[in-house]
């Protein structure tokens, strides 16, 4: 990977690259590592596609990122008519009004350039047929959503992040392990299987991730590929305008707004996995961090770090629940791994994964999950961990099975949880005795 | 004397082989397994001579067939072999050959056979034309805990290119493309054992051990038939784990040093090799290693009914599985969890959510059953 | 693994007993279901070596391969299953009830199903291998097999795969559905060992189910369950007689081979039958019948499918056919979790300890409540519940209750020990809730994120126009060629 070029203009061949191949390839596919500027390039590529004249559709997963779409499409391309299928429940949020045409059919929306819609909801639509398609977070697109819709269209983009985690069932898919289309594969995963020559391309430079975090993301969970930060080390900084008390809270606030990163590391404990001194750590550094009154220094410019800058993340819904009902400021959010996929935040706060556990599970380690918690934050990124992972992390006993013909996944979850170990180790603060 | 020496006592230590190796990553937490592992000790005797013997066996049928799937596929020069890898490689027939590495002549040590080995795949690696080969009986060596362990992979093919591939002969059917998923790792597990092992020694060689190809190619009869059929199955994963495993042997000591000085498992073999340490105080020394015992050991370990036992006489949580002793939040033992699940117990420091919740759940259980 | 049911294994090694771990039973029983149990040859995959098999308690049959590399008496054996089994399959298809549907013609539907039952999920395996190995062979040509043969390799497809069903009970594994209804003080990788977890179970007098389970593992005196014999047993007592078997051909080495390999089945047989009886002593959740409902209904289209002369099924799923299992397990899944929790107080205290769920007393009810204006004014009845359970539910999320079915409401605050959460479904139609539909005050209830909601997916497209995504379209079926020496099931 060059590092000569500047990172925009890195970033602006391959999209350039992208573009050029959309109408030689039946498929195109473009992974794109945290914040490396997914949105823009199908928003880009949509207004692309659209002024040949011929129409669109575009799939997402989730109505909150077709909403998203359709603000960024009707910001970047004023004059593009937009159509949204949706569901007839769908209330339709402040953001969006006047910016689509609305329906819960095709029929409805008139005869717009775009049409944006769940997968789900595409699945339903039905009746013609699409030159064009651009389906986003693909890699979150179970495969057997993709063959509920991919008859719609004739050719498609598809973006998407490899790192984040793989989509999931509460069956068990054993019986159609290492077929091509197995239904509990990603989108991308089966589409390249049985198109192994379409073109990937990959976006080089995360706007998001700040110098600081994106060589130790990159190396822990896209370690073949790649990525760099768009921005140069201090570049961004973050400050707090309101004194601190010199509690280990602050001295972890401060070490995160110094580095980037900061461990706070509560004493070595097999837990409950809704931890009570963890959780309420998480709740107090949330607190403690919006009192002193944060400031963010980007390319943006200056600008506070108000409570929805803020997120929390952690692997379980208890958890979650747990540190909701722990006392959290008034528009911090607050999730799991799975539902902060694709968001961005300035700072945040998460609950390691294996904190507290005395054996890790594949679900504990599954880079996925430690990738989007630790790759959602443009300033600073606060963990919360007991002692004695590196213990768990040796002691793990190696026993998985292997399917014949399913491709091994990279990285391991082992060998990803163990970098970004290595690196929070510099920004470790021991957490004060609670009482 | 070696620390690890006194502990096994007047015996050679017991040689490991890949099956043994690639086990080392079963249960990494567990001291008693390193430090007799390290040590090169008799499991198997150990744990028959303290009046637990494993829970293994192998039917005759099993090896048996095992045997002959082998002899099957290595028939008439390895005929069967070549033209699937032919096939899965693109092996050209025409330069295709077979060697013999176990054809030394007499009855070699494994140092003789394994030099022998090694001078052969030093000149096939140095020997840049494109000639396909084939190499059966080679005998590998891996250094585990400064002992060598000879390693004898089913065979080492030498592929159009200049790239070597482990082959692994397995006697369980891969059906319509699927195999026990079990039984697949255990062979990938292995196999990535011999990858290392030809790595090292073509690095020792100064070639590139990258020319070592880490995927290995599996061999399985197919479906309900004799035929075999090769997969290619990628040990990257494997390999990894091999390496870490491999690196923690080597650390130990520090547990070693840590036990008493007068430690030993020593059997005291008499002449004819039956044991005559008294039971109990091999007891006492196995004891002095503390084990971390599991349920999953009782397919992976030959002392795991000695755990077990341990593990119930102690009242250990760790006797109904890591499930339940992660979902208990780390407490140790039965009486305790029991006690804080129903008051008697009052909890101790940093147990106060653990009581409350098995409190809840005592409470719920009394009231709907 | 769940706080209670960890509680319930401490338990059960406190009291040396397995302690329940459901309050009704979740698996559908038949009146007459058929005990198969399936043992293959060690390092072979799909050589069987016997079955004991039948529906009477008395009277198991035996079916033996004396010597099970003999493919000619593999073939001969599995005549033999067929004769056994497809008239108990048959003698179940001739009772159909006629089932109304809204909105689409009536249909006929079995009465009852077959039920097979099998020690444990390597035997439900292997049954499917068979079924594999079996279900290609043509009765004419080459290779010809009795024309029961591949019609038993359908039947034991079929319901082989059914088995992975969620929440189908046409083929159970013992061990599975005991593990299900009861804790023992054990692993539960030790729970795989059908005599050691009716030891914990049901010991015999005098003994704990501990050292029950102890004396279990003992091979000499249990034999392992299958569908692999103890290594033991292979080297001492099976290799000799098949060896003899195979030198002499005799009918004296024949029932030698047979009377070893009864003593290793006739005490998983037992073991079976008391499986069975445990089973049958628990009340049937009321989800049994619905679910056994489904079992019939797949029973008798399958039937139909034969009669019509479907080619068998296929060895893979293709990508549409994988698709649409998933979404129908997936539903399946779903439906079973959530019934099993309205069924059974015990399986929804789990998910009250986790805070999926809640139990209290009305606290506040509000029947009458409306939300909107005019047209859009719609019935929105308030409740309130106290509670002392950790309700861990967020705002907005959606509830059903065992109490009353087929309602669901909604979440609007948690204050302390008080949850308020409104009705908005299925409490009647217009501005009047139906009587008795709002819980009144002072009455016990339960809520849980749990619903049974049957939302059909979208179709997906037929076969033949799979899309490029997914490979194109699948060759079409053909039959195999007569000449296949490579599926000589050898």
């Amino acid at each position: 990977m060059s590092t000569a070029k500047p990172p925009a203009q890195e970033a602006a061949q391959v999209v350039d690259a992208v573009l050029a191949d959309l109408p030689r390839h039946r498929g195109v596919v473009v992974d794109s590592p945290p914040g490396a500027g997914k949105s823009t390039l199908v928003v880009r590529a949509a207004g692309h596609l659209a002024a040949t004249g011929d129409p669109l559709m575009i799939v997402a997963q989730t109505n909150e990122q077709v909403d998203d779409l359709i603000v960024r499409l009707a910001e970047e391309h004023p004059g593009l008519s937009v159509g949204r299928l949706s569901a007839a429940d769908y209330a339709v949020p402040r953001r969006v009004e006047g910016k689509a045409a609305i329906g819960t059919k095709l029929p409805d929306l008139g005869d717009p350039a775009v049409v944006v819609a769940t997968a789900d909801k595409w699945a339903w639509a039905g009746g013609r047929t699409w030159p064009w398609a651009i389906v986003d977070e693909a890699y979150q697109m179970r495969s057997d959503k993709l063959l509920r819709v991919a008859g719609l269209f004739e050719r498609a983009l598809f973006v998407g992040d490899p790192g984040q985690l793989d989509p999931f069932s509460v069956v068990d898919g054993e019986r159609w392990a290492g077929l091509s289309w197995d239904p509990l594969q990603s989108a991308v995963a089966v589409l390249l299987r049985h198109n192994p020559d379409l073109p990937v391309h990959r976006l080089p430079v995360s706007w998001r991730l700040p110098a600081s975090a994106a060589p130790v993301v990159s190396e822990a969970f896209y370690p073949f590929t790649g990525f760099r930060a768009g921005t140069a080390p201090g570049e961004r900084r973050l400050a707090y305008t309101a004194d601190g008390m010199r509690t280990a809270y602050d001295h972890a606030l401060e070490e995160a707004a110094r580095s980037g990163w900061a461990l706070y590391e509560l004493p070595s404990r097999h837990t409950v996995r809704t931890d009570a001194e963890a959780v309420q750590a998480v709740a107090v550094l949330a607190t403690r961090l919006l009192q002193r009154a944060p400031v963010a220094f980007s390319e943006r410019g200056e600008r506070p770090v108000t409570a929805d800058r803020v997120a929390v993340g952690a692997a379980h819904r208890d958890q979650v629940a747990a540190i909701q009902a722990a006392g959290l400021p008034e528009g911090v959010t607050v999730d799991t791994a799975n539902r902060l996929q694709g968001r961005e935040y300035d700072v945040t706060i998460i609950l390691h994964p294996l904190s507290g556990r005395r054996d890790a599970t594949a679900f504990h380690l599954e880079s996925g999950r430690l990738c989007v918690l630790t790759s959602r934050h443009r300033h600073a990124c606060v963990v919360v961990a007991r002692a004695g992972i590196p213990e768990l992390l040796d002691a793990h006993p190696s026993a998985e099975t292997v399917q014949l013909n399913v491709p091994v996944k990279f990285p391991d979850g082992w060998e990803a949880n163990q970098a970004v170990l290595a690196h929070l180790s510099k920004h470790r603060v021991e957490a004060a005795p609670l009482r | 004397m070696d620390p690890l020496d006194r502990l096994r006592g007047p015996v050679p230590p017991r040689p490991h082989d890949a099956r043994a190796i690639a086990a080392l990553a079963a249960n990494p937490g567990c001291a008693r397994r390193a430090v007799l592992d390290a040590a090169g000790i008799d499991k198997d005797a150990t744990a028959t001579h303290l009046g637990f013997p494993a829970p293994f066996g192998q039917s005759p049928f099993a090896i048996t067939r095992g045997n002959a799937f082998e002899a099957l596929v290595k028939e008439s020069g390895c005929a069967e072999l070549l033209r699937m890898l032919r096939e899965l490689l693109g092996l050209p027939i025409a330069q295709a050959a077979y060697t013999d590495l176990g054809d030394v002549g007499g009855n070699p040590s494994a140092h003789l056979r394994h030099s022998h080995t090694r001078g052969l795949l030093d000149r096939a690696a140095r020997d840049r034309d494109d000639a396909g080969t084939l190499y059966d009986h080679p005998l590998l060596r891996l250094e585990i805990a400064g002992q060598s362990a000879y390693l004898e992979p089913d065979v080492v093919a030498f592929q159009l290119g200049g790239r070597f591939h482990i082959i692994e002969i397995k006697s369980f059917a891969v059906v319509d493309g699927q195999a026990e998923p079990d039984k697949v790792a255990a062979a990938a597990r292995q196999a990535a054992v011999y990858v290392l092992a030809l790595r090292n020694m073509l690095q020792e060689l100064g070639h590139d051990p990258g020319r070592v190809s880490h995927e290995v190619v599996l061999v399985c009869p197919e479906n309900f038939a004799n035929r075999p059929a090769a997969t290619l199955v990628d040990v990257r994963r494997q390999l990894a784990v091999l390496r870490r495993q491999l690196a923690r042997m080597t650390r130990v000591g520090s547990i070693v040093d840590a036990l008493p000085p007068g430690l030993t498992f020593d059997l005291a073999r008499d002449a004819d090799g039956a044991p005559t340490r008294p039971v109990a105080e091999l007891r006492e020394a196995v004891r002095g290693v503390g084990a971390r015992y599991a349920p999953d050991c009782l397919s992976t370990c030959d002392l795991c009914l000695f755990c077990r036992d341990e593990a119930a006489a102690e009242g250990s949580t760790d006797l109904l599985g890591r499930q339940v002793r992660d979902a208990l939040g780390g407490v140790a033992t039965v009486p305790e969890a029991l006690g804080l699940a129903d008051g008697s117990l009052p909890p101790g420091e940093g147990q106060e959510e653990i009581a409350r919740l098995l409190r809840l759940a005592d409470r719920i259980y009394a009231e709907v059953s | 693994m769940s706080t209670l049911a960890a509680l319930a294994r401490l338990r059960a090694l406190r009291d040396g007993t397995a302690q329940r771990l459901a309050t009704v039973r979740h698996v559908h029983l038949s009146e007459r279901p058929m005990v198969l149990i399936p043992l293959r040859l060690a390092g072979e995959a799909a050589a069987p070596l016997a079955v004991m098999a039948g529906t009477d308690p008395a009277h198991p049959r035996l079916l033996v391969v004396p010597q099970p590399r003999d493919r000619d008496l593999r073939f001969a054996f599995a005549a033999e299953l067929a004769e056994l089994l497809l008239p108990y399959i048959e003698s179940l298809q001739k009772d159909t009830e006629t089932v109304e549907r809204r909105g689409a013609e009536p249909y006929e539907r079995c009465v009852d199903a077959p039920q097979l039952i099998v020690p444990n999920r390597g035997a439900a395996a292997f049954v499917q291998l068979l079924g594999r190995s079996t279900r290609f062979r043509r009765a004419e040509g080459p290779y010809a097999v009795h024309a029961s043969v591949p019609l038993l390799g359908r039947w034991l497809t079929f319901l082989a795969q059914r088995g992975r069903h969620p929440g189908s009970s046409l083929m159970p594994a013992a061990t599975e559905a005991l593990s299900l209804h009861w804790a023992t003080g054990q692993s539960a990788l030790e729970d795989a060992n059908l005599a050691s977890l009716i030891g914990w179970i049901d010991p015999p007098p005098g003994m704990t189910g501990a050292a029950a389970a102890r004396q279990a593992e003992d091979p000499l005196i249990w034999p392992p369950a299958g569908p692999a014999s103890d290594p033991g047993f292979d080297a001492e007592v099976l290799a000799p007689a098949i060896r003899a078997y195979e030198e002499t051909r005799t009918e004296h080495a024949e029932a030698r081979v047979r009377e070893a390999v009864r003593s290793q089945l006739e005490p998983t047989w037992r073991l079976m039958w008391r499986a069975v009886g445990l089973l049958a002593a628990l009340p049937a959740g009321p989800g049994c019948a619905g679910r056994w409902e489904a079992d019939r209904a797949a029973f008798t289209s399958f039937a139909a499918q034969l009669a019509e002369g479907a080619p068998p099924q296929p060895r893979r799923d293709g990508a549409v056919g994988a698709a649409s299992r998933l979404a129908r397990m997936e539903r399946a899944q779903a439906s079973y979790d959530a019934q099993r929790a309205y069924d059974d107080p015990l399986v929804m205290a789990g998910y009250r300890l986790t805070g999926e769920a809640f139990t209290g007393t009305v606290a506040h009810a509000d029947p009458e409540r409306t939300e909107g204006e005019g047209r859009g004014r719609k019935l929105r009845p308030l409740v309130t519940v106290r509670t002392t359970d950790p309700v861990r539910l967020a705002p907005g999320t959606r509830l059903g209750t065992p109490e009353r079915r087929g309602q669901q409401a909604e979440l609007v605050a948690i204050d302390g020990e008080h949850v308020t959460l409104k009705i908005v479904k299925g409490m009647g139609r217009g501005m009047a809730a139906t009587p008795g539909a709002v819980p009144g005050v002072g009455e016990r209830v339960c809520y849980a994120a749990l619903l049974d909601d049957f939302q059909p997916p979208a179709a997906l497209p037929p076969p033949e126009e799979t899309p490029w995504t997914h490979g194109g379209p699948p060759p079409e079926y053909e039959p195999p060629s007569d000449e296949e020496p490579d599926e000589e099931w050898s």
